[in-house]
């Protein structure tokens, strides 16, 4: 039986205390631990991390780019939605 | 859109744990590190946790009754829209704390079902009606405008998933009290009637928002353990006297006057309210405010209507799953 092709994991780093874990990149590796360990020599080689995590590839779902003009389009057109589209005087002060 | 000082921490159980842990838990704390889901944590501190997140989350879905009142009433398609993006935006918010909440290790389901038991608390506020257009401003100026007050301190709060999900609220509030504002400046430009309006809007609402900040120091039983575990930076106290100080002025510039004839300014500036009546807030809270029964009437129905669409969504996720597991092993 020939070797099963090494499986590919995302990688998530967390750089610091209180901020959410970023997606840095992938790797492969044949099962969790050693993708985590894996991650750690790769991505960490400069204390760029406080924690990682390690998620198969496979697991994730991913929306199309190149369908991003109509994904993203009801966002577009609502510009009441941003804090600037209401007129608050300047003597009112910050709000 | 708010979280309310409801919560008494369990201190009970600590002295059953670790006392190293708990030392070393503490210490964590004391130098600003955020605490994890995976962390060891005391379970007094989970359970208060999951209860002020849960309290919250439940907030941001029965707030959006009072305003979603006044959607297909709104004057203009102007304010339509906004009120309608920003009732959006405390579903959205909901959302987003009812996950946080999840990373202690109960289910959404479950905390959704407490509340829709009324077994669950949510912020005082929402029990009042909507009866004007004006109500819309007045929430938007006053109810966010209080609860960004105490929403911005919790940025800080030392869960990790509740801090970052109260920057992105925070992040996302910012266009809802403007627009509150917005609307009271437009009504108190406007003719006398509309000027009135206004007016009686603040007459209501006031007092009720003084009381979103909680009790009373002196008689908060939760406040000590609370801020000792940092999940509180300011006492209620504090924060009121910060949100009655920063809108009298707001409140002036309209033209409006605040339903205090006793309130008064100190020397250092401080804008003084006479006392609250904590009568009624404690009778809103047993559950006798004026619109408590048709809130939680209006989550079990939408609850309920919604079953069909959850038990659809779970019969199509089975099939599928089937089918693939049958092509599998083709």
């Amino acid at each position: 039986m020939a070797t099963p092709n090494t499986p590919l994991w995302e990688v998530f780093i967390r750089s610091r205390n209180g901020l959410a874990h970023k997606h840095v990149g992938s790797l492969h590796a044949s099962d969790a631990t050693m993708a985590l360990h894996a991650a750690r020599d790769i991505y960490t080689r400069r204390g760029e991390g406080l924690s990682i995590w390690v998620v198969p590839s496979t697991a994730i779902t991913a929306s199309d780019p190149a369908e991003k003009g109509m994904m993203f389009e009801p966002a577009e057109s609502k510009i009441y939605r941003h804090p600037t589209f209401y007129e608050v005087p300047e003597e009112v002060g910050h709000m | 859109m708010y979280t309310q000082a409801l919560n008494t921490a369990e201190a009970d159980d600590r002295h059953l744990e670790d006392a190293a842990q708990a030392a070393h838990f503490q210490a964590r704390i004391d130098a600003e590190e955020r605490i994890e889901p995976n962390d060891w944590m005391p379970a007094a501190y989970r359970k208060t946790l999951t209860r002020q997140i849960s309290q919250h989350a439940h907030s941001e879905i029965v707030g959006m009754l009072p305003e979603g009142n006044w959607i297909t009433r709104a004057p203009t398609l102007r304010r339509k829209a906004a009120l309608l993006a920003k009732v959006q935006d405390e579903c959205g918010h909901g959302l987003y704390l009812y996950a946080a909440a999840e990373t202690l290790g109960t289910s959404r389901e479950e905390l959704v079902d407490a509340m829709l038991a009324g077994k669950a608390k949510y912020s005082s506020i929402f029990n009042y009606p909507t009866l004007t257009w004006a109500d819309i401003g007045t929430i938007g100026w006053l109810v966010d405008g209080a609860a960004i007050m105490n929403q911005i301190p919790l940025c800080r709060c030392s869960y990790g998933p509740y801090a970052r999900a109260m920057i992105r609220v925070c992040k996302e509030e910012s266009f809802h009290q403007r627009q509150g504002y917005e609307i009271m400046l437009t009504l108190c430009g406007g003719s006398d009637e509309q000027k009135a309006m206004a007016q009686d809007a603040l007459d209501r609402w006031w007092w009720p928002v003084l009381m979103m900040f909680g009790p009373p120091d002196a008689t908060s039983q939760h406040s000590d353990v609370s801020t000792k575990w940092k999940i509180k930076r300011f006492s209620n106290d504090e924060l009121r006297q910060k949100f009655v100080d920063a809108t009298v002025p707001q409140a002036q510039y309209l033209g409006l006057t605040i339903p205090d004839p006793g309130m008064t300014q100190d020397a250092e500036g401080h804008w003084r309210y006479s006392e609250i009546d904590w009568t009624e807030f404690k009778q809103v809270l047993a559950g006798n405010g004026p619109c408590n029964r048709d809130r939680v009437a209006a989550r079990r129905k939408a609850h309920d209507d919604g079953a069909w669409v959850r038990e659809a969504a779970a019969a199509y996720a089975a099939k599928r799953a089937h089918r693939q597991t049958a092509q599998a092993a083709e």
